[in-house]
């Protein structure tokens, strides 16, 4: 019932589905991390490879890390650490702000879902 | 005052297209009554007739089912000249020009699953290029691009081996009496 070509052709819608889901479901991923101090970037890190940040404001020094896919604001100096409880952000758009320190990390993708997005 | 009397000459081509095409128009409104997740996702049965018709009548016996099914499911579903019956239109279209294409591949490697799979992407491609054009021209279309897409397969693929089991017991004789 099945010849050869059949299966090739199965293969091949398999694979196109299979494509166009990651096309059509990964864009709201973020790839880079844009950290920002007093306004002005200081940083644009690619969200490919863990590394870690230490920006200084007028409050002292905020560490942010990044892991594979992901940022966050690890330490602040700011009092109520709104942008340190945000937690991890992946997703397009998504914005932490430290504000007494001046620090933001603002995560970017391929397409911009949401102008921000914030918690 | 003497009547006029227009004839219309009918052939056995013609009433076994007209057969068919009923055949097929009856899946279509089968299928309708069937509950979708989501909508515009549907097996696609009369796929089913047409590809047969396809593939032991040709082509052209083939476009034609296919159009009058179109036609005739719009008409009795009520959506004759609706969006939905323009998006069956440009699927069913679509389909037909992959089909006309996909039957020259060598049948000792391709059977009717390939052509059954190929024709489900071509519906769902035509479907979605006149939906993105014309009536949902925003992103959200892509997001459910690789539903449409995977339904085309699951569904193309099971009419296809539908359609390979029919061919063996050549159960469209039953339905259409072959001239001897």
């Amino acid at each position: 019932m099945l010849r050869t070509g059949d299966v090739g052709v199965l293969l091949a819608g398999t694979g196109l589905v299979v494509s166009l889901a990651m096309f059509a479901w990964s864009g709201g991923q973020g790839d880079t991390a844009v950290i920002r101090s007093a306004g002005q970037i200081v940083e644009t890190a690619s969200l490919t490879h863990a590394q870690r940040f230490s920006i200084n404001g007028p409050l002292g020094a905020t560490q942010i890390e990044i892991e594979p896919g992901r940022a966050r604001i690890a330490r602040d100096p700011s009092p109520r650490q709104l942008c340190v409880k945000q937690g991890w952000l992946s997703q397009s758009g998504q914005a932490a702000l430290c504000l007494p320190n001046q620090v933001s990390v603002e995560i970017r993708g391929r397409t911009t879902v949401y102008d921000t997005l914030g918690y | 005052m003497t009547r006029s009397v227009i004839e219309l000459p009918v052939n056995a081509d013609d009433r076994r297209i007209a057969r068919l095409a009923a055949l097929a128009i009856g899946l279509t409104l089968a299928e309708a009554a069937l509950p979708s997740p989501v909508p515009g996702v549907k097996p696609g049965l009369a796929n089913i007739v047409v590809l047969m018709v396809l593939l032991q009548y040709g082509w052209r016996a083939a476009a034609w089912v296919s159009g009058l099914r179109v036609l005739a499911g719009g008409l009795l579903m009520g959506s004759l000249f609706a969006p939905g019956f323009w998006l069956s239109a440009a699927g069913a279209i679509a389909s037909l020009g992959v089909l006309a294409m996909a039957r020259h591949l060598p049948s000792q490697y391709f059977g009717p699953v390939s052509l059954s799979v190929l024709a489900a992407f071509g519906h769902i491609g035509g479907q979605l290029a006149l939906a993105g054009v014309w009536l949902l021209p925003s992103a959200a279309l892509i997001q459910l691009m690789p539903v449409f897409a995977a339904a085309a397969l699951v569904f193309g693929a099971i009419n296809g081996v539908i359609v390979a089991r029919l061919l063996a017991t050549s159960a469209l004789d039953k339905v259409v009496p072959q001239k001897t």
